[in-house]
């Protein structure tokens, strides 16, 4: 799939920091249809119950309520929202939590901290 | 503590205010903190968990943080309120996470509890360990602020 300025995302990160920049770098991009949710069993109702549907998901890892990664299981573990693309975007460079991502199907990775052209470069990865 | 452990810290430090606050800091020579109160009006702690026990933290002036935050958000913020917290937890988040990664790397594995904030003047700083506490300063274009690491052996 393209990428198409016109998708509907969804940014979750518990800091609104983050939230803030990221939609700081997606309006750069050109995107204009931007929600976000602090956690990730919010992001989960929200992604459920959207309409329109939600074309991209952008999460952090480390959320109370429900983490990032269990966000990613639960979309792909559902048959209506598996092919969603989901970017997690976190502090934990680790390697093993790399590995766990890409194991539950992230379909991009963004170690915290970035750069604008990083996130550019990685939604071009996910949308060639 | 082993001195070599805050290296990892510094660099961290170096990076993420460089990449997301646009701001080059020169880091000044470390000290041993021999007391709680912060050296700032702003701070940030981490709980470390794992092969170690231990806290980092970082103290920002508030001049410095309001700099640092305006650059981030690419909006001018004039006062210490919620926004300006949340985003000295972040930084603080990061620098961890990139710290950690790095320590990963020589094999010791730490785990990073949520951030806490607190702000005032003369704030404390309690660390989880009786260790000793090591301090890096560093200054800004727009001001200082410090890091501290303590960690048990």
């Amino acid at each position: 799939m393209p990428l198409d300025l016109n998708m509907n995302v969804l940014v979750v990160d518990d800091f609104l920091t983050m939230r803030r920049i990221l939609k700081n770098i997606l309006k750069q991009v050109g995107f204009k249809k931007m929600e976000e949710a602090e956690d990730g069993a919010q992001a989960l109702d929200m992604i459920k119950n959207a309409d329109p549907v939600f074309d991209l998901i952008i999460a952090d890892w480390n959320m109370p309520k429900m983490t990032g990664i269990e966000l990613l299981k639960a979309i792909r573990a559902d048959p209506e929202l598996k092919h969603l693309p989901v970017i997690m975007v976190t502090a934990e460079a680790q390697k093993s939590r790399v590995l766990e991502a890409v194991q539950a199907g992230v379909s991009n990775y963004i170690v915290k901290p970035f750069t604008a052209e990083t996130v550019k470069t990685k939604l071009e990865q996910v949308f060639k | 503590m082993d001195a070599q452990l805050i290296n990892p810290f510094i660099k961290a430090t170096l990076n993420v205010l460089e990449t997301m606050a646009f701001t080059k800091p020169t880091p000044q020579k470390p000290f041993l903190k021999q007391d709680i109160k912060a050296k700032g009006d702003v701070s940030s702690i981490i709980g470390l968990s794992g092969e170690s026990k231990g806290t980092i933290s970082i103290t920002f002036t508030e001049a410095c943080i309001l700099s640092i935050v305006s650059n981030m958000f690419g909006e001018k913020m004039t006062q210490l309120d919620e926004e300006v917290m949340d985003a000295v937890g972040e930084i603080a988040n990061m620098i961890s996470g990139q710290a950690r990664q790095e320590l990963e790397g020589r094999g010791k594995i730490l785990y990073a509890a949520v951030p806490t904030m607190i702000k005032g003047k003369d704030h404390t700083i309690s660390h989880k360990t009786t260790a000793p506490i090591m301090a890096v300063p560093f200054g800004t274009e727009y001001g200082d602020f410090t890091i501290e690491v303590c960690f048990e052996e």
